[in-house]
């Protein structure tokens, strides 16, 4: 991968609270390559959240560079800055006086499409989620399942054909026949569309089986980056160990119960 | 149809006009103020606290007090500009304290996610915090309206038409066919306006809520056409009303709707059109007539010597007289038009069998005995410098002195609960009840002559001076007592008063 293009990047970023009381991202240098999936895992308090904000200036960091697209992010609005960038929110985060259309085309229409293109793109992102325009499309928000809504969340974060896509754990909220159902299609979804995505969440199984690579964080600081394969095999810190333990553990005993009967 | 109750409904479309427009005026200009207000206050936790403390404490303030603070504030002007004011003060509260609120519940991960999409703080406020917090903000506007709708009736003191005119004018005159209809009119309006607005209010609540659609289009369709209706039927009554040629001034009391009712009918004979604006304060009739506002009504001397001239002193009957008219025809350029023969001062009463009893004609035979007698007064009387100067002159004070309202201070003395009171010499219950009027040899009472007092402007109109003119000497106390006794004793309408009146004048 000696061409790849560094499409997001983070270099010696800093965030503290309080004047510089709590610090809740320490020295975090990290590179997203062009159709990545960065996992981002950690417990709550390990500045997982915090360093996804950074990236769309929901948070501003107290030192160091973020590069979008090869852009410092300060040199842009934050307004525009974040009409380029997909956002799925963690607690779904719908407008709940919209109809599902209108929470879809809620970007375009702040990026000044014309009308028809704001509803072909509606049309075509609400299937690209399986929720079929004609008949999802004039429903509110209250009169959609979880998993439906969350549905909803992820057509909004790609109506404005964003290169770059963050999501703030995505599908914490389902139940888990859904979130399953939910990851395999977003990752067909990233995979086709050749988007630059980070997904932040506390769930290594989940981290494991959709990122290309995973960074782990713990009190602010990045342990360890790298594929799934390499955390499983290589843990270079205890805690990395301790919590790739888990699915690895029960992996093996699925496999068991696979071949013992 | 019961002959009151005829006459009552007949008033209706005047009061009802000005009651509405009072409304309107006040809930929309209310609206217009508070809901930015608001939304600032939402914003900057700076602005917060103080708005929220000074919109609280207006409510606290009595309401009559806000209506006269108003009317002062604006040297003096009366009518619907200061009630206006004052409701739209009234009205703040709650559309202020629901904007606030309405705005501050927006949940967070709904604001954030507005953010994380990119919208500006702006377009966050107006897309997304104002809709959301929509139904709390008509919810406000629906207590205002409630609120405004009762606190109009007050308007009427301060000169501007309302169902007030009805409630006030009844409690006055013991009508209470009138002071019911203004009541159920006025509750009415309330409820009408409380289901318009819930009705808009549940639109806005449901529109993104599972409920059935069917129910959701009916009740939007008996919205509409509710409004559709109330908006025209609005409109209609507040089309301009023809100007007239004179507005006839008035207090609160039964005297004072008698002889306007008298000035109306007069000069409508003449030829005129007229207006009534009735049951306000004397400083605010006082001081519409000087700015031309109204045109003509009955003052008395004593009032304008004590409470307007300031003089503590009784130089006399003529002499008050002349004084006062020397005063107002100063700078105001008011005239006095003429006395009408009739005074309506304080005078001590006393039930005839216990003046017997204890052997008294005049005040003077009080002096001996006064510290052991129960006196009533009226709300005023004994804050009044008469009552000081009565108190000095003879050397007398009583027992006890209580102060009631006029109709209970009567029933007081008629069932021999007090010794005395400070009675008004015109009025009916005097003979009613039988009551001896007690002399005042070193004349401590002031003398107070009724007379017409009539605006600059309308005394420059020659047939409307020859008019009025015709009225003066016209009446005397005995004629003004039995009228007043056909309103406040016999039940009878100011209508038939005023037929009395014209009879004895002819």
């Amino acid at each position: 991968m000696l061409d790849w293009f560094r499409m997001i990047e983070l270099i010696d970023v800093q965030k503290s609270f309080d004047d510089g009381a709590t610090q809740a991202v320490a020295n975090t240098s990290l590179t997203v390559a062009e159709g990545e999936l960065l996992g981002l895992i950690g417990e709550s308090g390990s500045g997982k959240t915090t360093t996804l904000k950074m990236i769309n200036r929901l948070e501003e960091p107290s030192y160091g560079e973020i590069r979008v697209n090869g852009h410092n992010v300060l040199d842009q609005k934050p307004e525009e800055l974040r009409r380029n960038i997909g956002y799925v929110f963690q607690g779904i985060g719908l407008f709940p006086h919209y109809t599902v259309a209108r929470n879809v085309a809620a970007v375009p229409e702040l990026l000044d499409w014309d009308e028809t293109r704001i509803s072909q793109r509606c049309a075509e992102t609400l299937s690209m989620v399986g929720l079929p325009i004609e008949e999802y499309g004039d429903r509110y928000p209250s009169q959609l399942s979880g998993g439906q809504q969350q549905r909803v969340g992820v057509a909004r974060a790609l109506a404005a054909e964003p290169a770059v896509i963050l999501m703030d754990e995505p599908f914490g909220a389902l139940d888990p026949i859904t979130r399953v159902e939910l990851q395999e299609e977003f990752k067909r979804i990233q995979t086709d569309l050749n988007l630059t995505a980070i997904m932040v969440t506390h769930d290594m199984t989940e981290a494991l089986l959709l990122a290309d690579r995973i960074a782990v964080m713990k009190d602010g600081e990045v342990l360890q980056t790298g594929t799934p394969r390499e955390l499983l095999n290589q843990p270079q810190h205890d805690y990395v160990r301790e919590i790739v333990e888990m699915p690895k553990r029960r992996a093996d005993r699925l496999e068991q119960l696979i071949h013992s009967s | 149809m019961n002959e009151s109750l005829r006459e009552q409904l007949l008033l209706l479309p005047e009061y009802f006009q000005g009651h509405l427009i009072l409304t309107l005026a006040a809930l929309s200009l209310g609206i217009v103020i508070s809901i930015p207000l608001g939304i600032w206050a939402a914003q900057s936790v700076v602005v917060k606290r103080p708005l929220l403390t000074i919109v609280s404490i207006i409510q606290t303030f009595p309401s009559v007090a806000i209506l006269a603070l108003v009317v002062a504030l604006l040297g003096g002007q009366i009518g619907i500009v200061p009630a206006i004011i004052a409701l739209v003060l009234y009205s703040m509260l709650p559309i202020v304290r629901n904007t606030v609120s309405g705005l501050e519940t927006v949940a967070d991960e709904v604001v954030e996610a507005a953010q994380g999409i990119g919208m500006s703080s702006y377009q966050i406020l107006t897309r997304v915090r104002i809709p959301l917090a929509l139904p709390v903000i008509i919810a406000g506007i629906r207590t205002a309206a409630v609120w405004t709708v009762g606190l109009a009736t007050l308007s009427t003191l301060v000169g501007a038409t309302s169902f007030g005119n009805y409630i006030f004018t009844g409690l006055q005159t013991r009508n209470l066919v009138s002071v019911t209809v203004g009541s159920i009119a006025a509750a009415l309006m309330a409820v009408v306006l409380d289901s318009l607005i819930g009705g808009i209010q549940w639109l806005v609540e449901n529109k993104n809520q599972a409920s059935s659609e069917k129910k959701y289009k009916q009740v939007k369709y008996a919205i509409i056409g509710a409004l559709i209706l109330s908006i025209s039927f609005s409109a209609y009554s507040l089309l301009p009303e023809p100007e007239t040629d004179f507005t006839i001034g008035g207090k609160g009391f039964t005297e004072q709707y008698i002889i306007a009712g008298l000035l109306s009918a007069e000069l409508e004979a003449a030829g005129f059109s007229v207006e009534q604006r009735l049951g306000m304060g004397t400083e605010v009739v006082y001081t519409a007539t000087a700015n031309n506002t109204v045109d003509v009504y009955l003052e008395y001397t004593g009032t304008v010597w004590a409470n307007i001239m300031n003089n503590s002193n009784n130089p006399g009957r003529d002499a008050v007289l002349a004084g006062v008219t020397e005063f107002i025809e100063g700078p105001e350029g008011m005239v006095n038009i003429g006395a009408l023969g009739f005074q309506n001062r304080y005078a001590l009463a006393m039930r005839k069998d216990r003046a017997q009893e204890l052997g008294v004609t005049s005040i003077e035979d009080l002096i001996p005995i006064a510290r052991d007698l129960i006196a009533a007064g009226d709300l005023e009387f004994f804050g009044r410098p008469e009552w000081i100067t009565l108190r000095d002159t003879y050397n007398i004070d009583f027992a006890q002195k209580l102060t009631f309202d006029p109709t209970l201070m009567y029933t007081a003395i008629n069932e021999e609960q007090v010794d005395l009171i400070a009675g008004y010499t015109s009025d009916g219950r005097i003979a009613a009840f039988d009551l001896l009027l007690l002399e005042d040899p070193r004349n401590a009472l002031l003398p107070y002559d009724s007379f017409l007092l009539a605006s600059s402007t309308a005394a420059e109109n020659a047939l409307f001076t020859e008019t009025l003119e015709s009225l003066v000497n016209a009446i005397s106390d005995d004629e003004m007592r039995a009228a007043n006794r056909i309103v406040d004793v016999d039940g009878g309408a100011v209508s038939d008063a005023v037929a009395y009146l014209q009879s004895v004048i002819r």
